[in-house]
């Protein structure tokens, strides 16, 4: 039995590890981000790569999952005739769920694998020791920029996100499902409250710290050659995807729970 | 005789355990040359990355300028890396930014230079090793080893330290870059009348560039004195290295057919 046991205890531990080096990675990060030197030029260059270059991928996945949002929710409603309920579920699945979860996911595989490699690449190719001996703090030119830049772009992002999944359940229910063009868009805004919205872009900005903590942390810490950063890209992607779902859980708990 | 410029007093270090510096004494007067031979993975690195404070050693003591250095932090490990340019094993250029801006990144980074003035400066330093300004908007990508690597020592010392490292300058190189590399090495080091430590394998090398040499095995300097004697050393691990022998005292974990 204990056989049995022992490896799922190992891994608990192990992951429970793994937290606490990750928790204090961002304690130290942080620390670094209220002294200087500031990099304005490279927090605008991670806003950019992170912010505009995500642009395409966070609208066509918000595009669609609002369209399919609209279709589902309108062949489900219509067995108890609450199909006007539509725009009210679009609006608020997209707000409070879809969109900051879709978005961080999305930009988890794409920023965070670039993070990790990027900074991975310098580790093992000794760019990162060649920047301590060159007078420059790694965390205050690597790490904090991005960040930054993550914690920020994320809520700009799934902002746009929100606007298109409504718009993508819109013209699903207005163009194939026939309903009232006006009355959809009345529908979407009698029901939503703020709070819909800013609980969504509090996660986005704790995600976009995440996938990028995640990202930094596993390309700081890589070694061993290309092999070493190929390790290192995916486990950023996978445990910045996990810590997404779980800090989902909790900061809907903190704004909706009784 | 003056203190030493450069002093290490037992230095060790160990990854698990693996001992790879057991106790490592030597002491580098100020305008020497000191070239470190040994075999790959014996230590070679880690004793430069142990003077620099990237790594941290487990016992003993490194001295600059009288100063320990040996777990220094802050603005103490600041003041000693202001003294020191290193170059490193594989470059180590910075990708993401343009020949110059690598070779000015410590008067723009850390010496808070304009950028415009600082560019002047790396362009003649590039010029110093012979790489004129359409190389400097390049990126290191761009470049072969060879121009790579003299990116590298123009960085190392483009804010005229006092102290300069080179871990294996030539390695890597056909034997006519090697040697333009270490005429390089050795008129950028008379310039600034720097003290240096250079590591290398290669044995042409270590007779141009040295004043002094040591042969680290076992983790441990077994041979020094001054880059003349090399070939009188009357050592077998040292003349077993210097001739490139497989027999000898110094054992290669290889599996002999
Ligand atoms: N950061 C590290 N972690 C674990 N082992 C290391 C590290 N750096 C070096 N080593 C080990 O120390 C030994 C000496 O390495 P190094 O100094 O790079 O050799 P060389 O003399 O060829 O420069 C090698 O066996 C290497 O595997
Ligand atoms: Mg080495």
């Amino acid at each position: 039995m204990s056989g049995l046991l022992a490896p799922i205890g190992r891994a608990f531990l192990d992951a429970l590890a793994a937290l606490g080096r990750l928790a204090l990675f961002a304690g130290t990060a942080i620390g670094h981000m209220g002294r200087p030197p500031f990099y304005p030029r490279l927090i605008a260059r991670q806003m950019i790569e992170i912010g505009y270059f995500s642009l395409p991928v966070v609208a066509l996945t918000t595009l669609f999952s609002g369209m399919v949002l609209a279709l589902q929710s309108y062949t489900g409603f219509a067995r108890f005739s609450a199909e006007s309920a539509v725009a009210t579920v679009v609006v608020l699945s997209m707000t409070r769920e879809l969109a900051p979860v879709l978005a961080g996911l999305m930009v988890a595989g794409r920023v965070g694998a670039a993070m990790a490699a990027e900074i991975g690449t310098m580790r093992v190719t000794e760019q990162i020791d060649a920047l301590t001996v060159l007078s420059t703090d790694p965390y205050k030119y690597l790490v904090v920029p991005r960040l930054i830049a993550g914690a920020t772009m994320l809520p700009l992002l799934v902002l746009v996100g929100d606007i298109i999944g409504v718009f993508g359940g819109y013209l699903v229910s207005v163009y194939k499902l026939d309903f009232n063009a006006a009355g959809y868009l009345r529908r979407t805004w009698d029901y939503l409250e703020m709070i819909d919205v800013v609980s969504g872009l509090v996660k986005a900005g704790a995600f976009g710290f995440l996938v990028a903590l995640t990202g930094c942390y596993h390309g700081y810490h890589s070694k061993g050659g290309a092999q070493g950063v190929g390790q290192a890209t995916t486990n950023a992607v996978v445990s910045a995807s996990i810590l997404i779902l779980v800090f989902n859980y909790i900061i809907t708990e903190m704004f909706f729970a009784k | 005789m003056s203190a030493p410029k450069i002093q290490l007093t037992g230095v060790k270090k160990a990854f698990g355990e693996q001992i790879v510096l057991d106790g490592v004494d030597y002491a580098l007067p100020a305008g020497e040359s000191l070239v470190v031979i040994g075999g790959s993975g014996s230590g070679k690195s880690v004793l430069l990355k142990c003077i620099l404070g990237i790594l941290k050693p487990d016992a003993g003591s490194i001295r600059i300028d009288g100063v320990e250095t040996a777990g220094a932090r802050g603005e103490a490990r600041e003041a000693v890396l202001k003294k020191i340019g290193m170059l490193f094993q594989g470059s180590a250029l910075f990708d993401s930014l343009p020949v110059w801006e690598n070779v000015a990144f410590r008067l723009i980074q850390g010496q808070g230079m304009e950028r415009k003035e600082a560019k002047e400066v790396a362009l003649g330093k590039l010029a110093q090793v012979g790489l004129g300004p359409p190389v400097a908007e390049l990126y290191p990508a761009e470049l072969s080893g060879g121009m790579q690597k003299r990116v590298a020592l123009a960085r190392a010392i483009a804010s005229d330290p006092e102290i300069i490292f080179f871990d294996e300058p030539t390695t890597g190189l056909d034997p006519i870059m090697a040697d333009v590399i270490n005429d390089l090495v050795v008129a950028s080091v008379k310039k600034l009348g720097a003290t240096t430590i250079s590591i290398t394998h290669d044995m042409a090398s270590a007779r141009k560039i040295a004043t002094k040499i040591a042969m680290i095995y076992g983790g441990k300097f077994i041979w020094t004195g001054d880059a003349k004697n090399i070939d009188r050393s009357g050592n077998a691990h040292v003349d077993q290295f210097i001739h490139g022998r497989a027999e000898g005292p110094i054992q290669m974990a290889v599996r002999r057919p």
